[in-house]
C-alpha cells in the first residue's frame, strides 16, 4: 500500500508497517517539548497529584521563552519553577534563555527525520519541516505523555500544497503561507497533515522550511511536513535518512501553485487569512514595525530585513527581539545585527517577546503595526484597540523605511 | 453564541496567563464580549460557528471554560487542539454541523449517545464522541482518567 509521509511517521512511532487515514492509534512519542508556560508549572502540579514521574527524562526537552526576560514577581517565580522542576526531574535537556523553543529544539539537534515529537504550544508543527511528525498539544494531554511516553492519535489525511518555479527576490516562505491561509482559511488544513512539495520548496533553506512548517497552525492543519533531504541533512550536520511520501500515495486534496508568480502578501487586523497582495495596503501606515518571534526572527529572517535596510534608515519605531542565542551570534559575526542597528532597530530580549502578549512589551491603544510574526488577533500582541498587519521580513523592514506599507522587491532588486 | 474563527487571544487573553484559573476566567471573551463571565451561569452552553479555538495550544482557553460552570461546548468545527484540550479537562465539544441554528437563550438538552441536541424547536444531529474519548470525559478527564489507570495497575 503506498503511504505518505505522514502515514508512514505514525505507523513508526505505532509500531505498525502502515496505518490508513481515520484510524484511532496509540504513538510512542520520541520526544516532548516543553516551555515555561504550558510546561513544568502546569505538569509539576498534576505529576504530583499522580505519584508519577517523567517516563523518560532523556527524551524532554525544556526551553524557557514565553516569561523570559523575566518582568515582574509571578513571571520570575513561573521561571524560578521551571528551572527548580528540571533538576528534580533529572531533565538535562534544559535551554534557558536561549530563544524560543521552535527555533532552539533544532538548532540544538533534538529533531531528527522519522521521529515522532510533541510540542506544548501549537506552533510546534515546526518540527515538521524535518521530516519528523510533531504537532502540539495542551499541559494535561502532556502530562499524558509523560506518564504514558504514549498519546493517542487520528492518522490524518495528507493534504498536498506544491509550489513549483522559485520565489522572487523579496518574497518568502511567509508570503506562501499568508497565501495559502488567505486562500484556504484558518481551517483549511482541517486538522490533518499538511505537506509541502515541489521545486520551490527544494530550493528553501531549512530556517524558511521551518516558517511553512510553523504557520501551518494558522492554516489549520495538525502538523506540516517536508520530506527530508540534503538541505536537512545539511543543517542538522549529519547524514539523515530521508524520509518522504511514496508516489502516487492517495491524498485528500493536492493544490498547485507557481511560486514565480507570488507577490508579497500582508494580513490585515484581526486574522491571518485576512490575507491579499501587498499592493492593496499601500495607503497603511503603522507607527511600529516588528521583527520578532519563532515565524520572523529567525537568522534567515533578520538577514531578509537586514538586505532591505542596509543603508537605511528606518522612519517608525523598529523593535527586533531575535528567536535564538545562536542565531544572534551568527547575526552578529556577518554584520546582519549591525545594519539592523545602524537603521534604528531596537533589540529585545531573546524569547517570545511582544508575539505572546505575555510579557512586560505589549502594544498601547491604538497602535498600528506592521510584524512578522504569525498571529493578529484581537488584543493578542496587546490593546484590544491595536491593530497588527502580519508581512514577510522584507516587507516589514521595507515599510519601515518607506513610512507606510509597500513592496519590499523595490529595495532588494 | 458566538460566530466563525473564535480563537483563543479571545477566549482567554495572553496577558492574564500568569494568573490562576479562577482569575483567568474572569476575563473570558474579554476582548469581544466583556461582561461574559458576569452573565454566564453554571450547565449553560456555549456555541460557535465554524473552528472554535483557533490559535494557542493554551488549556487555560477550555479550563476558563470550565471554570465558569460551562455543561458543553457547540459548534460547526472545532480547531484540533482545543478540541484535544477541551475532552482532556472533561468538557465535552461536540460537532453540529447546525450549530447555527440554535438562538441565544435557547434550552438546550444534549443526548452524547444519540449524538442529538433538542432546542425548544427541534432536534439537531451531531457526531458522536468517540468512545475511548467519551469513557476519559466521563472519568472528568485525563487526570483522574489516569488517576483510575495508575489506580487499576497498582492493585492488579
Amino acid at each position: 500500500m503506498k503511504q505518505t509521509l505522514a502515514q508512514k511517521l505514525v505507523a513508526r512511532a505505532a509500531g505498525r508497517s502502515s496505518v490508513t487515514p481515520g484510524e484511532i492509534v496509540t504513538c510512542r512519542v520520541d520526544l516532548a517539548m516543553m516551555h515555561d508556560s504550558g510546561g513544568p508549572r502546569r505538569v509539576k502540579p498534576m505529576l504530583e497529584r499522580l505519584g508519577a514521574k517523567v517516563w523518560d527524562p532523556t527524551r524532554v526537552v525544556v526551553i524557557t521563552d514565553h516569561y523570559v526576560p523575566t518582568f515582574d514577581d509571578e513571571s520570575r517565580k513561573i521561571i524560578r519553577l521551571a528551572r527548580d522542576w528540571v533538576r528534580e526531574a533529572g531533565i538535562d535537556n534544559f535551554y534557558d534563555e536561549q530563544g524560543i523553543c521552535h527555533v532552539v529544539l533544532p538548532e540544538r539537534g533534538h529533531l531528527r527525520p522519522g521521529m515522532f515529537a510533541v510540542g506544548g504550544d501549537s506552533h510546534s508543527p515546526t518540527g515538521g519541516a524535518f521530516a519528523a511528525y510533531m504537532f502540539g498539544v495542551g499541559a494535561t494531554e502532556m502530562l499524558g505523555v509523560l506518564v504514558t511516553g504514549e498519546i493517542w492519535l487520528k492518522v490524518p489525511h495528507t493534504i498536498v500544497m506544491e509550489f513549483d518555479g522559485a520565489l522572487e527576490r523579496g518574497v518568502s516562505a511567509k508570503d506562501m503561507m499568508l497565501f495559502l491561509i488567505g486562500r484556504f482559511g484558518m481551517d483549511g488544513g482541517e486538522y490533518q497533515a499538511v505537506e509541502y512539495r515541489g521545486a520551490a520548496i527544494r530550493k528553501l533553506p531549512m530556517q524558511e522550511r521551518m516558517t511553512l512548517c510553523n504557520m501551518t497552525a494558522e492554516l489549520g492543519g495538525q502538523t506540516g511536513l517536508i520530506a527530508s533531504d540534503e538541505v536537512t541533512a545539511a543543517f542538522l550536520k549529519s547524514e539523515s535518512e530521508i524520509w518522504e511520501s511514496d508516489a502516487n500515495a492517495p491524498v485528500l486534496a493536492h493544490h498547485r501553485f507557481d511560486a514565480s508568480e507570488l507577490a508579497p502578501q500582508v494580513a490585515a487586523p484581526h486574522s491571518p487569512a485576512n490575507a491579499k497582495p501587498v499592493d492593496q495596503f499601500l495607503s497603511i501606515r503603522p507607527s511600529v514595525a516588528y521583527i520578532g518571534a519563532c515565524t520572523g526572527a529567525k537568522l534567515a529572517d533578520l538577514r531578509m530585513a537586514a538586505s532591505v535596510l542596509k543603508g537605511r534608515k528606518a522612519k517608525m519605531r523598529l523593535m527586533v527581539a531575535p528567536a535564538s542565542a545562536l542565531d544572534v551570534k551568527a547575526a552578529e559575526a556577518d554584520g546582519t545585527l549591525t545594519t539592523l542597528r545602524d537603521a534604528g532597530a531596537e533589540f529585545l530580549g531573546l524569547g517570545c517577546g511582544i508575539c505572546a502578549g505575555y510579557g512586560g512589551n505589549v502594544l498601547g491603544e491604538n497602535v498600528v503595526a506592521i510584524s512578522t510574526t504569525a498571529r493578529n488577533f484581537k488584543g493578542r500582541m496587546g490593546a484590544a484597540s491595536s491593530q497588527v498587519y502580519l508581512a514577510s521580513p522584507y516587507t516589514v523592514a521595507a515599510t519601515a523605511v518607506a513610512g507606510r506599507i509597500c513592496d519590499p522587491r523595490e529595495f532588494v532588486h | 453564541m458566538f460566530g466563525d474563527n473564535i480563537d483563543t487571544d479571545v477566549i482567554v487573553p495572553g496577558r492574564y496567563m500568569k494568573y490562576s484559573i479562577e482569575e483567568i476566567a474572569q476575563h473570558c471573551f474579554e476582548p469581544v464580549a466583556p461582561h461574559f463571565a458576569k452573565d454566564v451561569r453554571p450547565g449553560d452552553f456555549v456555541v460557535g460557528g465554524r473552528n472554535f479555538g483557533a490559535g494557542s495550544s493554551r488549556e487555560q482557553a477550555p479550563a476558563a471554560l470550565r471554570e465558569l460552570g460551562i455543561a458543553a461546548l457547540i459548534a460547526e468545527s472545532f480547531a484540533g487542539l482545543f478540541y484535544r484540550n477541551a475532552l482532556n479537562l472533561g468538557l465535552p465539544a461536540v460537532v453540529c454541523k447546525d450549530a447555527k441554528r440554535i438562538r441565544d437563550g435557547d434550552r438546550l438538552e444534549l443526548d452524547f449517545e444519540q449524538g442529538l441536541v433538542a432546542t425548544p424547536r427541534e432536534k439537531l444531529g451531531f457526531e458522536p464522541i468517540p468512545p475511548h474519548l467519551m469513557e476519559m470525559v466521563r472519568d472528568g478527564g485525563l487526570l483522574p482518567h489516569l488517576q483510575k489507570r495508575l489506580k487499576c495497575r497498582t492493585t492488579s
